[in-house]
């Protein structure tokens, strides 16, 4: 199969309606209860109409990866997740530090880096993307999601050249 | 404990000193949380003929039941409070993300006495409470108050409720915003600026635990599924605005101060052109899956890039009812009135009368401190607005509120003073719409529809809703113990259509989240019971059936024109209504309540304090019924 990236976990930032279900739903199944601050998924919103679910996008070139002085993190070969190692991980916060997208928790009790694992071991896969009441999540390549971005100008253009 | 603490913090805004109550499972599984549980420690924290807007008065919020969890639309929270308007009880219900911190921070609730000596912020984080120096935030509005707030305190999770302007100022219907959504009727941003709290900062870094995660993870997906479907569309596609052209065809549209009740401009302000003209986004509260919110956006003008969220309220009250026919002044206004902080409803309702008063010469040009104050002129409203949050000239009156205002200007300016105990009537004219008539005089806040939900009846068709008889009480009280019990869960009613067994699967889910048993049955009771409570308040101070009246205009007034035309609701209507709807409830005849219905309802207390005698004052019917 060709290598066209890595599925990740894509936000439509004109559907996503600040719910923040994601969260909960994240939070309760990692973690058996509900607790927004340490869900691998989160919301932002920028007042007022702009907001977005951000999570990890499994960078090719993994800062993260290359950040951590202890190499307690790697991809990977599976789904091209990006691994913590729980023995090696001290919470030091220099994978935070490397992400541009700030997709990476340091979880409090336990001082370990946590990030997204596009619930490899959940029967229906990513629990965020089934909770989300707007479909604004899916779990996408980036050549699917520019696929759809295509068809979609296609779509509005062809609409108004109809017009 | 699951999804509750079982602890309610009180904190004594005068002397900064704090305390810990706790209550225990039997105590919440009666009152749930939201309005339930906000009014039951009203009740508790304050004593009869308590001054509103003194240190005395107490401002209680309370989570909801389902805060921070996937139940949708299960995050609202309840604010309760002596209203300075009514004088009576004030409850709200408000949404976005305040009510999981409140949560999150290990409380159920909070109750707030006292007087801050200065300016203050309330930073409620966890268990430590602080009072911060609130001075550089004076004057500012609401939204950029939070911003400040977050900003200052360096964390973007940290909820924030603050007032504007008009609660500085005691405006009597000045608001309580967080996130863009109000805990808007009956004044609480006054009561917390009595208190001299700009706002009221949450941070929370509890998780919340529930009894059984995977049975509520089920259910709740299967809800999120169903509330995607055709008994959400109206809301999820075109927002409450909707409204404007079923209320114009129906003839209940409040125009000009409900001088008329059909608006010439209806479809230019409807919600189907809002949406294809002026919408950019729909936004939702925590956990919410629907998004009501509509935001509009003015593209072009003098009101260019103005954005409100717009609901069918505040676009009633600000526009067709002041006589304003164009959307782009009514985002405007709207969104002025939620940086002020005022009721965007009643601020509306006010400025029409005010516009009524000037266009009968009651009010001079000289009286309205040189606008020409007529219907439509929507500049010279946004001047009087701004006045009010200010208590400045003309302001300084209407910031009392129409009843008030009214009474201070005489002149049987009260006749069309469009107000029920003190609060200004929402958007439904209800000369035409007999069974909410009914709702909305007996509405324990006044004039209000989301309390009684009866309005319902009669835009269905389920009632005939140009005639009145006696079938109305048992109806529109069975409409509102079902709204309060979505008040108490503190579901957002929007969902209402999303449960087919509604008492079975919120039952089922409270037990899922709380691992409290309660049965059907006892859910529905608590809809009773909190109805009564909020009645129980208002007898304790000085209630009396005179108090369930209708406004002289409604009264006296024939509607003239549309589909109701010549209707209006005579003493007599409303005395055959108030006798069915008092009897329904097993009140006597005075609308007072019995002591045995208060101690059915598990409200012995209040029983001991408050009740009537069963046999003396039951009326001449209800004997009957009890032999």
């Amino acid at each position: 199969m060709a290598e066209i990236g890595y599925r990740h976990i894509v936000c439509d930032p004109t559907k996503c309606i600040g719910c923040r279900m994601c969260e909960y739903a994240c939070s309760a199944t990692k973690t058996g209860s509900f607790d927004p601050s340490l869900s691998r998924i989160r919301v932002v919103r920028i007042e007022p109409i702009t907001m977005t679910a951000i999570t990890c996008r499994l960078c090719s070139d993994a800062p993260c990866i290359l950040a951590c002085p202890r190499k307690a993190l790697s991809r990977s070969l599976e789904d091209g997740t990006i691994l913590v190692d729980a023995d090696k991980c001290d919470g030091c916060g220099w994978c935070v530090e490397s992400c541009d997208f700030g997709a990476i928790i340091i979880n409090p009790a336990v001082h370990r880096a946590e990030i997204c694992t596009l619930c490899s071991d959940q029967p229906e896969g990513p629990r965020c993307v089934a909770f989300c009441p707007k479909e604004a999540l899916s779990l996408s390549t980036p050549e699917v999601v520019s696929q759809t971005a295509r068809r979609e100008v296609v779509e509005r253009l062809l609409q108004e050249l109809v017009k | 404990m699951f999804g509750y603490s079982g602890k309610i913090l009180h904190i004594d805004a005068t002397t900064q000193n704090t305390s810990v109550e706790e209550k225990d499972a039997g105590y919440l599984k009666k009152y749930l949380g939201g309005i339930g549980l906000a009014v039951r420690l009203l009740y508790e924290n304050t004593h009869a003929g308590v001054e509103p807007l003194s240190p005395q008065n107490a401002l209680c919020f309370a989570a909801s039941s389902f805060a921070g969890t996937t139940v949708p639309v299960g995050t609202k929270h309840g604010v309760a409070f002596k209203s300075p308007l009514t004088g009576f009880v004030g409850d709200c219900l408000s949404g976005s993300h305040f009510s999981e911190m409140i949560r999150r921070a290990g409380w159920d609730g909070f109750v707030i006495t006292g007087a801050a000596p200065q300016w203050s912020v309330l930073f409620i984080d966890d268990d430590d409470v602080q009072f911060l120096d609130a001075s550089r935030l004076l004057g500012l509005g609401t939204i950029e108050t939070q911003q400040h707030i977050r900003e200052w305190l360096g964390d973007e999770n940290i909820r924030v409720s603050s007032i504007g302007p008009a609660g500085e100022n005691l405006v009597r219907y000045a608001m309580v915003d967080n996130d863009g959504r109000q805990a808007g009727r009956t004044g609480p941003g006054a009561v917390m600026g009595s208190k001299r709290l700009k706002a009221i900062a949450i941070r929370g870094s509890h998780p919340i635990q529930v009894a059984d995660m995977p049975n509520l993870l089920e259910e709740t997906r299967k809800i999120i599924k169903i509330s995607q479907g055709p008994g959400t569309a109206k809301y999820r596609i075109l927002g409450t605005a909707s409204n404007v052209l079923n209320m114009n065809k129906m003839g209940v549209l409040p125009t000009r101060n409900f001088q008329q009740t059909e608006f010439e401009h209806a479809e230019e302000v409807s919600g189907e052109y809002m949406h294809e003209h002026f919408t950019r986004k729909t936004v939702g509260c925590s956990g919410c899956t629907i998004a009501c919110e509509q935001w509009a956006e003015v593209r072009e003008g003098p009101y260019k890039g103005v954005m409100a969220g717009l609901d069918y309220e505040p676009l009633f009250a600000l526009g067709p009812n002041c006589g304003i026919g164009e959307l782009p002044p009514i985002i405007y206004l709207s969104r002025l009135c939620d940086d002020l902080g005022m009721d965007s409803m009643s601020a509306g309702v006010v400025v029409s009368w005010a516009m009524e008063c000037y266009e009968k010469g009651l009010l001079s040009k000289e009286d309205c401190d040189g606008l020409e104050l007529n219907f439509g002129n929507y500049e010279a409203s946004a001047e009087v607005i701004k006045k009010i949050a200010k208590r400045e000239g003309i302001g300084n009156l209407l910031a009392e509120g129409t009843k008030r205002a009214s009474e201070q200007l005489g002149k049987n300016s009260g006749h069309f003073a469009m107000q029920i105990k003190g609060l200004e009537m929402p958007g439904y004219d209800v000369r035409s719409m007999k069974t909410f008539a009914l709702g909305v005089a007996t509405g324990t806040r006044g004039g209000d529809h989301n309390r009684s939900l009866a309005y319902e009846l009669d835009v269905k068709g389920t009632t005939d809703r140009f005639t009145a008889d006696a079938t109305r009480g048992k109806l529109a009280m069975e409409k509102e113990n079902f709204a309060c019990i979505l008040d108490c869960l503190s579901i957002c009613k929007f969902a209402r259509n999303c449960f087919e067994h509604f008492d079975d699967d919120m039952s089922r889910i409270y037990t899922m989240v709380t691992g409290i048993p309660l049965t059907p049955g006892e859910l529905k009771a608590v809809g009773e019971r909190v109805c009564n409570l909020k009645k129980a308040f208002n007898i304790r101070e000085g209630w009396t059936r005179a108090d369930d009246t209708l406004p002289p205009r409604v009264m006296k007034d024939p509607l003239p024109s549309g589909p109701g035309k010549g209707c209006f609701v005579s003493q007599e209507e409303l005395d055959l209504m108030l006798d069915s709807y008092y009897q329904a409830r097993g009140w006597t005849r005075a609308g007072l309540i019995p002591r045995s219905k208060l101690i059915s309802l598990g409200l012995d207390d209040i029983a001991a304090e408050l009740g009537v005698s069963d046999v003396e004052e039951q009326s001449p019917a209800e004997m009957v019924e009890v032999r």
